[in-house]
């Protein structure tokens, strides 16, 4: 999360940070209070705010305590830290690049290719009797050239973002494949897939690490000067130019990271499988990652970057989908239901002045 | 029209507004900012409805309920930047939305050789099938008129049309303006370049604060008075310079800014001016005289095509603000919301913005020093805040223009860019800004303030320069400010002749 007093969607002057107490549950948004007063009346007001803030952390106690009750088995570390957690790691580590790039006004639709071609790279060397240390560090350099690329024709040549990245998008894929002409890499090299089979203190790896990447994102976010020059930029482009910001580098980093992260996503899909596959490793990624970041109220205009929004919104869409899943929804059902919730997010955010 | 009133939510644009135009006139309509001239426009073409009043038309009361409306009517209006489809043919972009059909499908024989015969009427030879954003914005500009001449146009109107447009482009539009005329259209001509009003105008509707000052025949006023009646200042009042005391009382310093011979496209055409510490110098000069551009070229964001900035002597390749910045400059741009503040970031982080690389220790910012700098600046010049946590969008204008100013004096600048520092803001804290850029340049800073107030210049500044079409044409000092001269050298650029009693001259003649 980024500072809460910087970023804050207050948009009645003097109206309390504190969230109010009796905001109706976010999984209902349309229900209640909906009396849209112009100029917005101090009571509905609060209730946006917090439903804006808090209301992805809310779903997600709500849908977690549901499942508590009513899901034989919910509550077991097997079923928590291995099938949600372990799931839901890799889009919270990439939710969190896409929030940074969200919050300079941007999007990358390139992070599931750039996934396949980090794993590609990774599984490829170490097949080929490379250190894995090596070939995981060369896999992350080449996704964040992959961010370079993305970030100049961004920064450099002011191509709109969502054209920029879905260059990469197609034509990543493409290369990812190329690398083994597209066969299936069988993977056996336990310490190259620590990151995704390991189990430390008995919590799968991946977890830590998206932990560890939460904290030190919101950190640089929260602490440092590219933070806050991610969300001038993000707020006002110009302004922030005309205050001496190097706005072009900050967008271009932003892009390197999301890459970065994405190619450590990729490592950990690859070790995770034992194998690498350049046609399905992170498919979809993107969608998941953005939707992820949507769900948690950050305006996908710029200006905001919520670290931890993300990594709630990650646990929740997976969270939502397992539930679905295992009451016997079907998953073309499963798939309306979260649209539907993602609205339900978006609507949220309409109240934003 | 007569009698015109158009409020926007409460706030009076046009108050008993009156306008007319003969059949086969050019007439101009001139006015500062918020004149009233737009929305005298949009209320007369259908964007507004008028409040009260009467419009009539080619003899007949109207009150058209769209621009579509008036279009269909013979009005037609060709704005500053030509609202084209960049990608369809000329062809096309002459007849959109009124295709000439044959059996439900575009008849696209018929409809290029119309379209042809119209740009051909006004001397244009293009290939017609061409996609449009092939042509130069003349052309394309052309095509706007076309479009308007295919309507059965019976009037034109004109906003700024000259604006983006090269001198040879501007004499061939001056040429179709005086065909329409010679073909009984009537071509309404806003622009605020003097010269060119004079060359194709007959006559001239001023506009000030809503209200149409004055009616008259082109060949009947004299520059001086056009500016004198938009500025709201007759000849008779002439108000002195104000700080006539210590004018001239710093010449032994040396320039901080020399800015020689500036040129960039058409907005600039050779601006000097220096700048000495201590000193305030004034930019002065009507709209589209090349005040802000001067600014943004100095600040590196629009870096000039031609022309020096020297910064204490040593002549400086500024290509971007953060160069600026890094030599000590601040610029606080005349469009605060749009431009200088960051809306949903905090009092704190918006004064600190340009300060954050000062503030930084391995890329982390010094939150105590960052807490005490921002604390500091709010005390010293009262910002009015419920915390430095508040978003700046919560201020009022006057503290969101405090915060910027406070944002560059955190950097503790040589110098200080203000382009329209006190617009918009109330009076209370229009003093206080202005008391405290005096203060600072007392302190040493240099200041260039540009203001379209005549008061606000004449009060404040040490020095003006004035500036005409992008040229820097006079220099006044001390004494020498005053209304008279201000007006005398924006209109015809031909005041003041002789450099100020401290010897600096550079520039003050083009």
């Amino acid at each position: 999360m980024t500072d809460r007093r910087t970023a804050d969607p207050t948009p009645e002057r003097g109206a309390p940070a504190t969230p109010s107490t009796d905001g109706a549950p976010v999984a209902e948004p349309a229900r209640g209070r909906t009396t849209l007063l112009r100029g917005g009346g101090i009571r509905h007001v609060r209730w946006t705010v917090w439903a804006q803030r808090y209301g992805a952390l809310a779903a997600l106690v709500v849908l977690f305590v549901y499942n508590a009750i009513d899901t034989p088995f919910f509550l077991t570390p097997q079923s928590l830290l291995f099938v949600l957690l372990r799931q839901a790691a890799p889009i919270a580590i990439v939710a969190v690049g896409m929030a940074i790039v969200i919050g300079t006004a941007g999007i990358d639709l390139s992070v599931g290719s750039v996934m396949a071609i980090a794993g590609q790279v990774g599984a490829t060397l170490v097949l080929h009797d490379q250190p894995f240390l090596l070939a995981m560090v060369a896999a992350l350099l080449v996704a964040a050239v992959c961010g370079l690329f993305n970030g100049t024709l961004v920064a450099r040549f002011g191509v709109q973002p969502i054209i920029a990245t879905l260059i990469l998008f197609i034509a990543g894929r493409g290369i990812a494949q190329l690398i083994t002409g597209g066969a299936l890499q069988p993977l056996a090299n336990p310490e190259f897939q620590w990151i995704g089979l390991a189990r430390p203190f008995g919590v799968p790896a991946q977890v830590f690490i998206a932990v560890l990447v939460a904290v030190v994102a919101w950190l640089v976010m929260r602490l440092t000067v590219f933070g806050r020059y991610v969300l001038a930029v993000g707020g006002n482009e110009a302004a922030s130019r005309l205050a001496g910001v190097p706005a072009a580098r900050v967008k271009l980093l932003a892009y390197v990271i999301s890459a970065a992260l994405a190619g450590l996503v990729g490592l950990i899909a690859v070790s995770a499988n034992s194998a690498s596959d350049a046609n399905n490793v992170g498919l979809g990624m993107e969608l998941d990652a953005i939707a992820a970041v949507a769900v948690a109220g950050t305006p996908l205009t710029g200006g905001k970057v919520n670290v931890w929004g993300a990594v709630v919104g990650a646990v929740l869409l997976k969270l939502l989908q397992n539930t679905l899943i295992s009451h016997g929804i079907t998953k073309e059902v499963a798939q309306i239901i979260e649209g539907a919730v993602i609205i339900g997010a978006l609507w949220l955010q309409r109240h934003e002045a | 029209m007569q009698g015109i009133n158009k409020s926007f939510v409460g706030v009076p644009a046009l108050r008993e507004a009156h306008f007319e135009v003969a059949h086969g006139e050019v007439h101009a309509l001139i006015g500062q900012n918020g004149a009233g001239k737009s929305t005298l426009i949009k209320v007369l073409t259908g964007v507004y409805a008028k409040d009260s009043g009467h419009i009539e038309f080619d003899g007949r009361e109207v009150a058209f309920p769209s621009p579509h409306a008036a279009q269909l009517a013979g009005l037609s209006t060709i704005y500053q930047e030509v609202n084209l489809v960049p990608f369809r043919s000329v062809a096309e972009n002459v007849f959109l939305n009124r295709e000439p059909k044959r059996f439900g499908l575009i008849d696209w024989g018929r409809m290029n050789r119309e379209a042809s015969a119209l740009l051909h009427r006004l001397d244009i030879n293009v290939d017609v099938t061409r996609p449009i954003y092939e042509y130069s914005i003349a052309t394309q500009q052309m095509t706007a008129l076309a479009r308007a001449l295919s309507t059965e146009a019976k009037l034109v109107i004109m906003d700024e049309p000259t604006s983006a447009l090269a001198e040879q482009e501007v004499q061939t539009l001056f040429r179709v303006i005086r065909q329409l005329k010679s073909e009984g259209i009537s071509v309404v001509f806003v622009s605020h370049r003097l010269d060119e009003l004079y060359a194709v105008c007959d006559r001239v509707t001023v506009m000030r604060d809503g209200r149409t000052i004055e009616v008259r025949p082109m060949s009947d006023i004299s520059r001086y008075e056009l500016v004198s009646k938009m500025l709201g200042r007759e000849l008779a009042e002439e108000l002195s310079h104000r700080r006539a005391d210590d004018g001239g009382a710093v010449p032994d310093r040396r320039p901080v800014l020399e800015a020689t011979d500036l040129r960039r496209g058409r907005a600039l055409d050779g601006v000097s001016l220096s700048i000495r510490s201590g000193e305030i110098v004034g930019l002065a000069g009507l709209l589209g005289s090349g005040r802000s551009e001067t600014a943004r070229a100095i600040f590196g964001a629009d870096p000039p095509d031609s022309g020096t900035v020297a910064i204490d002597g040593t002549p400086l390749h500024l290509r971007s603000p953060k160069d600026a910045v890094a030599h000590k400059i601040g610029f606080a741009p005349e469009d605060r919301k749009t431009e200088g503040i960051i809306p949903q970031l905090s009092v704190r982080e918006n004064l600190t913005l340009a300060l954050l690389p000062h503030l930084r220790r391995h890329g982390i910012v010094d939150g105590r020093r960052q807490a005490e700098t921002v604390d500091r600046f709010i005390t010293a010049i009262g910002i009015k805040c419920s915390s430095p946590d508040q978003p700046i969008r919560e201020l009022s204008g006057g503290n969101q223009q405090k915060v910027l100013l406070a944002r560059w004096l955190c950097t503790n600048p040589k110098l200080l860019i203000l382009d329209e520092p006190t617009r918009g803001i109330d009076v209370g804290a229009k003093r206080d800004i202005q008391v405290l850029i005096r203060q600072l340049a007392d302190e040493g800073l240099a200041v260039l303030l540009i203001s379209s107030e005549l008061e606000e210049i004449i009060a404040d500044s040490d020095r003006v320069v004035t500036l005409r079409d992008g040229r820097s044409v006079a220099e006044l000092t001390g004494d020498q400010i005053s209304e008279d001269a201000l007006m005398q050298a924006m209109a015809t650029g031909a005041a003041a002749d002789d450099a100020g009693p401290d010897g600096t001259s550079s520039g003050s003649r083009a």
